[in-house]
């Protein structure tokens, strides 16, 4: 078991490592062992300015759905989690059914949404097109939060007579913060990484950094994409560092 | 002491919130979730291009034609492939992850948890980079003198199994690793004071406690799987069509957009009743549970 358990993790990390060893080639394919090493790919990449362009889009996408989220699924979080009615549990579904079905056939959808109701495809649908796959992360972390919350902390509060208000300022919003906070990193980087409501959802002036990637791909196997999926490996594992460190990330998706 | 009997908020329960907080969350969900759903719904009842004439036809043009059913069907066998390898493969690191000390559990969590980070794109490409003609797997068998010529793993169902399997391995580790967290350790020694081995430990034992997180994982491993639109495309290539693509191609290139709405709502119907299909396989494996 031990054995295949570590083969298995290796299956899991080797693609990100060999991704990051070929970004570092000095030649001009994806090969590997690369025949060099050199950082000049690095230095492509910062000459890049449609690949920044996109990245800059996708960042703030992202930041928009992620806070609209946060907003939403908090106080939606907050509704459905100690409750025990059966309206409770149907919207806990609902708001978790984004996660399963499927992406794309969503994007086709909002898309077709969208122009029934007059609105042309703009950054403002993209953003509401990511809000609704990215907040189902921030409600369930949140509920799950929620769950561990001793009942006896908000009773006690009442009979030392603070208000429902500042019993949720001072006692429930701090207690789930880090919840939140995890909960709003996995939809910020869903909502990053996002790709099949993205497709549907953009136009010209919001070209997103996973299809611009892709369409490069498709094009063409540069070795500037190496580069740049280096960079975002490395974002993304020093994000997680950060994101254990402070929230106990880890602990978070295993209980 | 009769102050504090007056102090204090209104009567009810402080320990709860009004339902009333998720109304924002639902009034969005059904503007902007449920409203494009039910109209795609609407629009695949559409027999012409133009969503003027109402019929059954995309669905019976769908059911009929046996391209489309293939393609259908080889989703839901690539679903069950990568399933099948992911369960193999992500129960001994959940397994391990339990016997291990706490530094290094949150290291394999981490490592768990980094290809459902990273972008989508990022990881297919590295497993075009893996699998190519000059990729590591062939430098390797090359040199090795295995074999004469570069082996073409690129765009074959075997490749595209184990890439789709590393990228949804954290959707099928991370339930199991909390299943197995919930069963008793005790278990474990009993059976072995008992003189069970440890195989027969697992089979007997283990294996049936965490049956609710195998369910929970394969449903999720499933369901990503068959949506999987990127890996699919980029590492399947051209020449195996899955739904999700086939469905991209109707709406985007061909603009047949009720019969892109009648695949998609094939499309939904099929996960829904595979997640239904493993649901209730739960909840026979937790009865049966119980009954013991």
């Amino acid at each position: 078991m031990t054995v295949t358990a570590l083969l298995a993790l290796l299956l899991i990390i080797a693609p990100s490592l060999v991704v990051l060893i070929v970004s570092f080639t000095s030649g001009f394919s994806l090969k590997f062992p690369p025949p060099g090493y050199s950082a000049r790919w690095y230095v492509e990449l910062w000459n890049a300015w449609q690949l920044h362009f996109a990245a800059r889009n996708s960042f703030v996408v992202a930041m928009w759905a992620t806070i609209l989220s946060i907003g939403l699924g908090v106080l939606a979080a907050l509704a459905i989690s100690k409750s025990r009615a059966l309206s409770a549990k149907i919207l806990d579904s609902l708001f978790m059914s984004p996660l399963v079905l499927p992406a794309l056939a969503f994007g086709l959808s909002a898309l077709m949404f969208f122009s029934l109701v007059g609105l042309p495809v703009s950054p403002l649908t993209l953003v509401i097109g990511h809000t609704v796959v990215c907040v189902p992360y921030v409600v369930r972390n949140t509920v799950a939060s929620l769950a561990q919350l001793e009942p006896t902390l908000l009773e006690s509060s009442a009979i030392l007579g603070a208000s429902r208000f500042y019993t949720f300022r001072r006692i429930v919003l701090p207690l789930i913060r880090p919840g939140v906070i995890a909960g709003a990193f996995i939809a910020f980087m869903s909502s990053f990484d996002n790709v099949p409501v993205s497709l549907f959802l953009r136009d010209a002036a919001t070209d997103m950094l996973p299809i611009r990637m892709w369409q490069d791909l498709e094009g063409k196997l540069d070795v500037t994409i190496a580069a740049l999926s280096g960079v975002l490996i490395m974002a993304t594992v020093g994000l997680m560092a950060v994101m254990e460190h402070f929230t106990g990330l880890s602990r978070r998706l295993t209980s | 002491m009769n102050a504090t009997a007056t102090a204090g908020p209104a009567p009810g329960d402080v320990t709860k919130y009004s339902l009333g907080l998720a109304a924002p969350l639902a009034l969005f969900f059904v503007v902007f979730f449920v409203a494009p759903l039910a109209q795609l719904l609407v629009l695949s009842f559409h027999n012409d291009a133009q969503g003027l004439i109402w019929g059954l036809g995309q669905y019976a043009k769908f059911l009929t034609d046996s391209f489309s059913l293939s393609v259908l069907g080889s989703t839901l066998v690539l679903g069950a492939e990568v399933t099948a390898l992911c369960l193999v493969l992500g129960y001994p690191i959940a397994w391990l992850y339990h016997r291990v000390g706490g530094r290094t559990q949150t290291l394999i969590i981490l490592i768990v948890l980094l290809p459902l980070l990273t972008s989508v794109v990022v990881r297919t490409f590295a497993w075009i980079v893996i699998l190519g003609r000059q990729g590591i797997v062939n430098s390797t068998l090359l040199s090795l003198g295995i074999v004469g010529t570069p082996l073409r793993m690129l765009y074959t169902q075997g490749g595209l199994v184990v890439a789709l399997a590393q990228v949804q391995m954290p959707l099928m580790t991370l339930p199991l690793i909390t299943a197995l967290g919930r069963i008793d350790p005790n278990l474990d020694d009993a059976s072995c004071s008992l003189g069970a081995g440890s195989w027969r430990t697992f089979w007997r034992i283990i294996l049936p406690l965490s049956m609710p997180g195998v369910i929970a994982g394969c449903t999720l491993t499933y369901a990503a799987a068959i949506t999987a639109f990127i890996t699919q495309s980029l590492v399947g290539g051209g020449q195996m069509l899955f739904m999700p693509m086939y469905l991209y191609q109707q709406a985007s290139t061909l603009q047949n957009w009720p019969f892109a709405a009648a695949i998609s709502m094939i499309f939904l119907l099929a996960v829904l009743a595979v997640m239904t299909a493993f649901g209730m396989l739960g909840r026979l494996s937790r009865a049966d549970g119980d009954a013991r």
